[in-house]
């Protein structure tokens, strides 16, 4: 539990510190130390049993199904790791509380910087491999949030997108081969994994894992060819750059190196792998890094050169070079983390990271300069500093090194090469910004910092000289536990002594020292040559700029290809695509039983000419299409047929609804008419129009296939049930009527609600609408009166077809009729007074608020739902009982009915928005620019 | 009889796809009408055709109608024509906004 507090706390502390930080800058500062040291303090106190050698586990059970434990794990690799995490952490945070300016929000930094630190936490603490993996994202994407924390800033903004891009590429890798592995050992328990060696690497799956779990840890460490995300992410505050870049994110990488180590090392693969790519990123960044006239940079490509020596430790793959580089981890993470906090306060109090102009910096802050040698000779090496003794150890590993027979003395011999750079940028570090002349152009004077921002610097130096003077006392039994938690084995004998006495290891030192004082003091002809021979930037970095721009360049095209803004074409693709999945679908499954042995309906003369009519129609309106008028005659006429096709096999409430939805859409359809173009010219090529009839064809014919098969199948029916119950439970004989209001009625609400919808949607389309009615006179669109016959026929209709549609509605229950179909006769029958009256003389009679009507329709049904709620029943219930009422005898009152009610008013006023909104466009009402009007303007 | 009714959907279908695939507003509403009328007939076939049957429960009926379909394909012409009305009123607005018919928006070529 303890474990898991550890974690916990600042992933918490990413919601406690904006919450402390409403109280001003220093409360989000001390509440993030806080946090912190209270991580620290649990974590010391799990301390003792790890130094006695137990190995902490606890777990959860989160997703077991796919192997996913919330499972953590504390041996002696996870508390040194947890330790610097937590450790460097309280010290960067005491330093960026004195670097931030004001104008940079204090609660926001430490808020991300808690979350870093919980999900780098996790990392190392991790026992299961999938968690590690979340909690390795997490910190990809928390060091985007503190890389970009300036994001005014395009280098920070640039800076942190690659590092995102190629961190979290490699984590992707590492993904793939975590599962792998996972795969081949049968589970993701670190436990398991760890004791698997043998199994691992015997398998056949063992290369591909290895190469992309390597892929993931050289991302992160910066290893070359990926080394080029580290110095673009110096753009970040340098807090963070001394906490993500020196002590611990990047070093997740060889992090995963180190637990992995057991499992995974020993094999020629991972020797050459893991060498070359250290061996490499060694010599090349420590080059590199000499030529950097940013202070920040030169840092970077350092970290870049010492995680390559880290990287090249774990790949020898012995016991004796794992100590080496367990240790060469703390050193480096004492003296690099130092060295950035003193970078940023020289920046801080100089106003620039130049080395050109930076000199002479020893008479304005020499406390700090003091401090800032002291690093930098742990850097370079130099005896009695904790630099020197890893580095010591690290000579001794290649020169014990059993491997490469003839070859076997290149490795010593780059190794020393690197030393040589090391020295060479040490000195120019400590030369070129404390002493060598005066500054010049500085924008402001410098001097010391705070004294808290030196205190950090101070704790952190005091590290590096006690454990290069007194490395048994300090750091031993330290060191003796994260080895061993790395090898999971019992320990090497090795020895942390000062003095060896003469041997090739500590001529290797030698050579480094001296060979790097002359390479600094031909530093100039160096810097000629250097710049003649690789003029301007070069490297990873321009081809990772030249792959994104072709990514893009790609999605574009491909982009442009599938959305160049036709409608019509994403249309024809779609259309294209149901047609193509179709003819597979049915080559896959055989082809179509066209025997006309499956048919059972018999022919009959009505039907055919019912059927035939409306093929003929339905190519009528296609043929007619550009003259606009035919083509809803010919719409209307297919509408028709269609309700007597109903009528024909026995659907009567389907006939009178689509009697009545055909009469309001063709209204609605003319009266759109009057403001669209009439005639349409033809648009569209031959080609074009073949291809389309191709499209349509091929849909017609697969859909014409569909339904063959679908009739001729067997048929097997769940209406039964709602035949029987249609009377016992819903108290109706029109089964079609009780399904839709009793059974189904919480669809039916939700259609109506949708209806409701649409009708507001129109209503905000129509509004500010400005329309000049298309070429009035052409169809006889005059403003005349309606004729006179039509206006006195329909008035005495209203009352006829209310009264028809009341009966209709009644009677829904029992017979064909209903709320939809009595909703529609009501609408058209407004509607014709509209037609034959004016939308001026109806809208000064009718006053109603449809709106409101729909309003009281969906809250009827509603409340028909809800009522059974109250009465202690499930949702929508219904009930039925009979009245005796004189004269019309015995009479069914459902429950029912009035949700019926609510749908049909919600349709009356649906239809009425719909309709009265676009008639009132083309009225007199209608706020249209009239041309006669205009001309008396 | 059923090589008829699978015919007359598959020209439906076809000649509202046809339509949809013109390039003017109006065109692409009269087509959806006509693709929502094979669909419409479509699923009420997917019950099986019978003529004569009841469609009211009573005593003395021999066969009914499957009535699940029926209700399921009313709702469908309802909601089709709060779909075609939507439609058409968008059409109206972008030919208003836009000075012309086109589905994209812009002036034919």
């Amino acid at each position: 539990m303890t474990l898991l507090l550890i974690v916990l706390i600042p992933l918490l502390g990413a919601l406690l510190v904006p919450v402390a930080g409403a109280r001003g800058r220093m409360a989000a500062a001390l509440m993030a130390g806080a946090l912190t040291a209270t991580a620290l303090g649990l974590l010391l106190s799990l301390a003792p049993q790890v130094f006695a050698g137990e190995v902490l586990v606890s777990s959860w059970a989160w997703m077991a199904d796919f192997g996913l434990y919330f499972s953590f794990r504390l041996d002696g690799l996870g508390l040194l790791f947890a330790l610097l995490i937590l450790g460097i952490g309280l010290l960067v945070i005491l330093y960026a509380t004195y670097y931030l300016s004001p104008k940079d929000s204090m609660s926001k930094f430490f808020a991300f910087m808690m979350l870093f630190m919980g999900a780098m936490l996790g990392v190392v603490l991790s026992e299961n491999l999938i968690l590690l993996l979340i909690f390795w994202e997490l910190t990809s994407l928390t060091s985007f949030l503190l890389v970009s924390f300036w994001r005014h800033r395009a280098d920070a903004r640039q800076g942190a997108r690659i590092a995102l891009a190629i961190t979290g590429g490699g984590g992707l890798c590492l993904l793939a081969g975590i599962l792998l592995l996972g795969e081949i050992v049968g589970s993701y328990e670190l436990s398991v994994v760890l004791a698997s060696a043998d199994l691992i690497q015997s398998h056949d799956l063992f290369a591909p894992a290895l190469i992309l779990i390597l892929l993931g840890a050289f991302t992160k460490s910066a290893q070359f060819p990926f080394h080029f995300w580290l110095p673009h992410a110096m753009a970040a505050p340098t807090p963070v750059s001394a906490y993500l870049h020196s002590a611990t994110m990047v070093k997740a990488g060889v992090f995963l190196l180190a637990r992995m180590h057991p499992a995974l090392s020993g094999g020629d693969l991972w020797f050459y792998l893991v060498t070359t790519a250290g061996l490499v990123t060694l010599v090349f960044a420590a080059y590199v890094a000499l030529f950097r006239h940013d202070l920040k940079g030169l840092l970077a490509y350092s970290t870049i050169s010492h995680l390559g020596l880290i990287t090249l430790l774990f790949g020898f793959g012995t016991p004796l070079a794992a100590v080496a580089g367990v240790f060469h981890i703390i050193n480096h993470a004492t003296f690099k983390a130092s060295l950035f906090m003193a970078a940023g306060i020289i920046d801080h109090e100089a106003g620039t990271r130049d080395m050109r102009r930076l000199n002479g910096l020893f008479k304005y802050m020499p406390y700090t300069a003091m401090l800032a040698m002291v690093a930098a000779a742990a850097m370079a090496g130099v005896p009695l500093l904790n630099g020197f003794l890893s580095k010591e150890m690290f000579f001794v590993e290649t020169l014990a090194l059993q491997r490469l027979d003839d070859w076997a003395w290149l490795i010593p011999a780059l190794a020393t090469l690197g030393g040589v750079f090391a020295v060479a940028y040490s000195l120019r570090f400590i030369h070129d910004v404390f002493f060598n002349g005066e500054p010049k152009n500085l924008p402001k004077v410098p001097h010391e910092p705070p004294r808290w921002m030196k205190i950090p610097v101070e704790v952190l130096v005091t590290l590096c000289l006690l454990v290069g003077i007194f490395p048994a006392f300090t750091v031993g039994p330290l060191l003796a536990t994260a080895a061993a938690g790395v090898l999971q084995a019992p320990l090497p004998e090795y020895s942390l002594a000062i003095w060896h006495g003469f041997n090739i290891a500590l001529m290797m030192s030698f050579v480094a020292l001296v060979g790097g004082i002359l390479f600094y003091l031909l530093r100039h002809r160096l810097f000629a040559l250097h710049a003649r021979l690789l003029p301007g930037e070069f490297g990873a970095k321009q081809i990772f700029d030249k792959m994104i721009i072709g990514l893009l360049d790609i999605s574009r095209w491909l982009t442009h290809l599938l959305e160049n803004g036709s409608l019509q074409r994403y249309m024809a693709l779609l259309v294209g695509a149901a047609v193509t999945v179709g003819l597979y679908a049915a080559a896959q499954h055989g082809a179509i039983n066209f025997s006309m042995a499956g048919s059972s309906i018999p022919f009959n003369g009505v039907a055919i000419a019912i059927l035939i009519g409306l093929i003929l129609a339905g190519v009528g309106t296609v043929l007619l299409h550009r003259h606009r008028l035919p083509a809803l005659v010919m719409l209307g006429v297919v509408g028709l047929c269609l309700s007597l096709l109903f009528v024909y096999f026995s659907a009567p409430d389907l006939a009178l609804t689509q009697l009545s939805v055909e009469v309001v859409t063709i209204i609605l359809l003319l009266l759109a008419l009057h403001f669209m173009p009439q005639e349409a010219a033809a648009d569209s090529g031959n080609a074009r129009r073949w291809r389309d009839a191709a499209l349509a064809g091929g849909a017609g014919i697969g859909v014409a296939g569909l339904t063959w098969a679908v009739l001729t199948s067997p048929f097997e029916t769940l209406s039964g049930f709602y035949l029987e119950q249609s009377v016992p439970g819903g108290g109706g004989s029109n089964v079609v009527n009780v399904i839709l209001v009793d059974f189904r009625g919480f669809d039916t609400f939700g259609e109506i609600t949708v209806l409701a919808i649409a009708a507001i949607g129109i209503h905000a389309l129509l509004q500010n609408l400005v329309i000049k009615p298309n070429d009035p006179g052409r169809y006889g669109w005059a403003p005349a009166k309606p004729p006179l016959l039509l206006e006195v026929v329909s008035r005495p209709l209203l009352p006829l077809a209310l009264m028809v549609a009341l009966y209709l509605m009644l009677r829904g229950h029992n017979a064909p009729g209903g709320g939809f179909i009595a909703g529609l006769v009501v609408g058209i029958a407004l509607i014709l007074q509209y037609l034959a009256s004016g939308v001026e003389w109806t809208q000064a009679r009718l006053r109603i608020n449809y709106f409101k009507v729909i309003a009281v329709g969906l809250i009827l049904s509603l409340l028909t739902g809800v009522a059974s709620w109250v009465v202690g029943y499930p949702f929508m219930t219904t009930t039925f009982t009979y009245l005796y009422w004189p004269v019309v005898g015995k009479f069914e009152v459902a429950s029912a009915m009035v949700f019926d009610l609510g749908v049909f008013l919600t349709v009356v006023g649906i239809t009425m928005v719909i309709l009265a909104e676009l008639g009132k466009l083309s009225g007199p009402l209608a706020p249209r620019p009239v041309p006669n009007k205009e001309e008396s303007r | 009889m059923e090589v008829l009714i699978s015919t007359a959907i598959g020209f439906l279908v076809a000649c509202g796809i046809y339509l949809m695939l013109r390039a003017r507003t109006m065109d692409v509403v009269i087509g959806l009408t006509l693709l929502s009328y094979g669909v419409n007939l479509f699923l009420f076939a997917s019950g099986r055709l019978v003529s004569n049957a009841a469609a009211l429960i009573s005593p003395d009926a021999a066969a009914y109608a499957d009535p699940l379909p029926q209700a399921l394909v009313l709702t469908a012409i309802v909601i089709g024509f709060g779909m075609t009305a939507f439609l058409v009123v968008l059409a109206i607005r972008a030919f208003g906004d836009l000075g012309n018919d086109h589905v994209d928006g812009k002036a034919g070529k």
